[in-house]
């Protein structure tokens, strides 16, 4: 990874002055180290979805249908009728810059086709030859494109929507800066859409969709190999805390069907918070009798659906709806994952609910009624948690993550598509003594990226996963040097993936942990042995002697 | 890069010296300050409302705010209930803020890499561009409102309450309308900015240009007339009650550069449908902005919502049903 580029020489080439020149007549150079690799038709053809063949973004042909500007003309006219927010956004932008400084991958790689404004025009300038009075009128007069700031669909303008939609995270942290509330990850959001219908989707995306679709999740993990998984877990916790955590799956008539990203499950550091669930379900239940189960057909909470277009996540989505009804269950809690919670938040109910055969959810052991989620009958498990720990439902010895100096990442989407900023904290003061928040303009609802989201966390465009992420580690280095911070805590299944790279790129001494991981090392189990131990099997806090 | 500003701001002296000479020149008073007048309001309102209609007629099939503060959660967690409202009332108190006192703007900031042995990257609080927009938004209401006396007879004394307030600083005579001035000043920072700011510059458009030296046009005509030519006021005044009551009439003694300052706000009037100035429609209706964030406890119903193929657990279980057996998990069917 950092062989092709050393942090030194990435840091060389941040240069945020764009240059002399007008970017509409700049062709676009797909430069490898930033783009992802393209869909394989397998992938494609699971959902049955257009256009499935193997093609590559660095030959010239991209193996189009014939008619594909037609194609793209029917697909935006299709979406400026379906969506409002789409319309406005292609029309209102004036163009005053203040989303320009405000995305994480214009601030570290300086490309200024990466500033909000910009990545919107690509699109827009289609728009306005196509679609607009103005428009139309000025093509007719000969130099009049320029002067409305239209161009015309052409290969080179199809080929630079794609290198750029997939060099955005959907983040929305400049549509918080935008006074008519532009927000690029819709427009990102539509271009993919269109790009999907001449099948120019990314494996990295593709491939998850089609496993979700297929297995029920984006890892591909087959019913008996996802109960395998969990056994382990169970077995390293029984070695830490002599208590047998093992979980249900796909129990009819339990409480509450628990549901969370596959990555928490498959791969390191999300396993340690998956430990964290098994562990609060343990307690729960052997407490206060509370049944929650597991599902391997709905064993995917995050949604690759949502990068690729609004049909596809709801196909994705449909199985969590579908399984709480198959298992009478008595309403859903969700885990930690990033886009997930904007899909359940602001698309769910609305695409495949109502969610009638469910109750309005009521936290059995406090008594809460989650107001907040009584037509959706989805709980995020901060919420959840957070309320246990005030009632004092939960017994917990904060030193046993004595050793960790905390900070918190605030997720893109819980941050600025639903506002879930205080669950988190509340969980992470109440198992954790020493916790520091980064610079107030790189937390909450001004969070900055990972750098990796919405279907971009692969390996082939490390570089811009890298530049990306910047912002964010540049933050995290500033507390990590001010107060010794060695931990930052997150809630999405795709942080604990990518902060690790990142970490391990720009700031070596932080370790990334999800906030149940806490949870799960300070939750005193009943009848629990002394443990001598956390959950990556490294000494606790005062144990470490005990440990030679 | 000129021809991006180059080309705006001789349109924008092209239309003043068609007006001023064909006025001096060819005598079409009756042209420049009647027809195109009434031309230019027509396609502004017809235009405004179609554009909006528009708009209103795409469908809002998700509930998508951008939530800027603490959801609405369990009740001791204190919410935001303005940058993450949960009710109409927060919705209402949040457009508010947007529209009268462009509150994300407000937010702006400025980043700054500083690559040495630190390499920090730092963020400041950049206010310019929110006064300046607060500024030149504000002037213009003022000064909009404050020709209101030329198209009401008797002059409501609302209005010269604030003329009162405009020409508070008792400058020159006539006294100095501080909302002209600022106007002014204010469209001159914003086109600064435009030009001198490397990433301003590079985003912007002949389209971005092109109102600003209109509006600087219009500005500064209206200050030459006011303060330096003098024109005939009671002339004008007949005019424009001349055209409010449809019984237009040219008056005596008005000059070319009178008929080249209508001329061009006819001409800021006739483009606003059709350009990006339809913001001022446009935030209304955003969806990010004008909805509350209360999906998971209010289900938003989807207009076009369709059915859509799944995998259903039938199939799934059907695929993986020995294996299922194996592990010990529980199936719907055995066989």
């Amino acid at each position: 990874m950092s062989d092709e580029l050393k942090p030194d020489e990435l840091l060389d080439k941040v240069d945020h002055t764009p240059s002399q020149g007008t970017w509409m007549t700049e062709s676009v150079q797909i430069r490898p180290g930033m783009y992802c690799y393209a869909a394989k038709p397998e992938s494609v053809e699971t959902l049955g979805l257009p256009n499935a063949r193997s093609w590559n973004p660095m030959e010239a042909d991209w193996k189009l249908p014939e008619n594909w500007q037609e194609i793209i003309h029917n697909g935006i006219k299709d979406r400026l009728e379906k969506f409002r927010t789409f319309k406005i956004f292609m029309d209102v932008c004036v163009r005053c810059g203040a989303c320009a400084d405000k995305c994480h991958f214009f601030l570290g790689t300086g490309d200024p086709k990466n500033m909000p404004v910009l990545r919107a025009e690509l699109l827009r300038s289609v728009y306005r030859n196509d679609f607009t009075t103005a428009g139309k009128l000025l093509q007719k007069i000969p130099g009049g494109d320029k002067l409305g700031g239209g161009r015309p669909l052409t290969l080179d303008v199809l080929k630079e929507w794609w290198y750029y939609f997939f060099q955005c995270t959907e983040c929305r942290r400049c549509s918080v800066f935008c006074p008519y509330g532009i927000d690029t990850a819709e427009i990102t959001i539509m271009g993919r859409e269109l790009l999907n219908l001449l099948g120019l989707n990314i494996d990295w995306i593709a491939t998850p969709v089609s496993n979700c679709y297929q297995t029920g999740n984006h890892l591909g993990i087959q019913p008996h190999a996802f109960k395998d998984m969990l056994d382990f877990f169970t077995e390293d916790i029984e070695e830490i805390t002599g208590v047998d955590v093992a979980p249900q799956f796909n129990k009819k008539g339990a409480d509450i069907l628990f549901i969370t990203p596959s990555g928490d499950v498959f791969a390191d550091p999300g396993t340690y918070t998956c430990q964290g669930y098994m562990i609060l379900f343990k307690y729960l239940k052997d407490k206060y009798d509370l049944d929650v189960t597991w599902s391997t057909y709905a064993s995917e909470g995050g949604n690759f659906g949502f990068f690729t277009s609004h049909e596809t996540m709801k196909r994705l989505n449909a199985k969590m709806y579908a399984e709480a009804k198959r298992l009478g269950v008595k309403w859903i809690l969700g885990g930690e994952c990033g886009h997930m919670w904007r899909v359940i938040n602001q698309y769910m109910d609305t695409m495949n609910g109502p969610a009638d055969f469910l109750e309005e959810p009521v936290n059995p052991i406090t008594g809460t009624k989650f107001e907040n989620a009584k037509s959706t009958k989805m709980v995020h498990i901060t919420e959840f948690t957070a309320d246990l720990i005030k009632h004092g439902k939960l017994e917990l010895d904060k030193s046993r993550n004595a050793n960790r100096v905390m900070t918190f990442h605030d997720s893109c989407n819980p941050a600025r598509g639903m506002g879930l900023l205080d669950e988190p904290r509340y969980i992470i003061e109440n198992t954790c003594d020493n916790f520091y928040e980064m610079p107030i303009n790189t937390i909450r609802e001004q969070t900055f990226c990972c750098g990796s989201g919405a279907g971009l966390n692969a390996g082939e465009n490390i570089e811009l996963r890298m530049a990306g992420g910047l912002p964010r580690a540049n933050a995290v280095k500033y507390v990590h040097d001010k107060f010794g911070v060695n931990t930052l805590g997150t809630i999405c299944a795709i942080d604990r993936a990518a902060l690790s790279t990142l970490m391990e790129y720009w700031v070596p001494d932080v370790e990334v942990y999800g906030i149940h991981e806490l949870v799960g090392n300070a939750l005193i189990l009943p009848g629990e042995q002394e443990r001598e131990m956390d959950l990556r099997m490294e000494p606790l806090p005062g144990k470490e002697e005990a440990d030679e | 890069m000129n021809q991006k500003y180059m080309v705006p701001l001789a349109g924008v002296l092209l239309l003043f010296l068609l007006a001023y000479a064909g006025v001096e020149g060819a005598g079409m008073q009756w042209f420049f300050g009647i027809i195109v007048p009434y031309v230019a309001v027509i396609a502004f309102v017809g235009g405004f409302v179609r554009r909006v209609m528009g708009w209103a007629a795409s469908a809002v099939p998700f509930r998508i705010p951008t939530t800027c503060g603490q959801q609405k959660s369990l009740p001791w967690i204190k919410q935001n209930c303005i940058d993450n409202p949960d009710k109409a009332s927060g919705v209402f108190m949040r457009m508010v803020l947007e529209i009268f006192l462009f509150r994300s703007l407000f937010r702006n900031t400025k980043a700054a890499f500083n690559r040495n042995e630190k390499n920090k990257l730092t963020y400041s609080w950049e206010i310019f561009l929110w006064v300046g927009a607060l500024a030149f938004h504000y002037s213009f209401l003022v000064v909009i409102i404050r020709h209101l006396r030329f198209f009401l007879e008797p002059v409501p004394s609302c209005l010269k309450f604030l003329e009162f307030f405009d020409g508070i600083v008792q400058l020159g005579l006539p006294g100095l309308f501080i909302s002209g001035a600022v106007l002014l000043l204010a469209a001159l920072f914003l086109l600064a900015r435009r030009i001198f700011d490397a990433k301003v510059s590079y985003i912007s458009l002949a389209a971005d240009y092109f109102p600003l030296f209109l509006i600087i046009g219009i500005a500064a005509s209206g200050i030459a007339m006011r303060y330096f030519t003098k024109v005939d006021i009671i002339g004008i005044k007949s005019f424009t009650m001349g055209l409010v009551t449809f019984h237009p009439v040219i008056p005596d003694g008005v000059g070319g550069l009178f008929y080249a300052h209508i001329f061009m706000v006819s001409a800021l009037f006739a483009y606003f449908p059709v350009s990006k100035l339809m913001h001022m429609g446009g935030i209304f209706l955003s969806p990010t902005r004008n909805m509350a964030n209360n999906n998971r406890a209010k289900r938003h119903v989807n207009p076009w919502n369709y059915a859509v193929d799944i995998h259903t657990y039938e199939q799934y279980e059907d695929h993986f049903r020995e294996k299922m057996i194996d592990a010990g998990l529980p199936v719907d069917k055995k066989e």
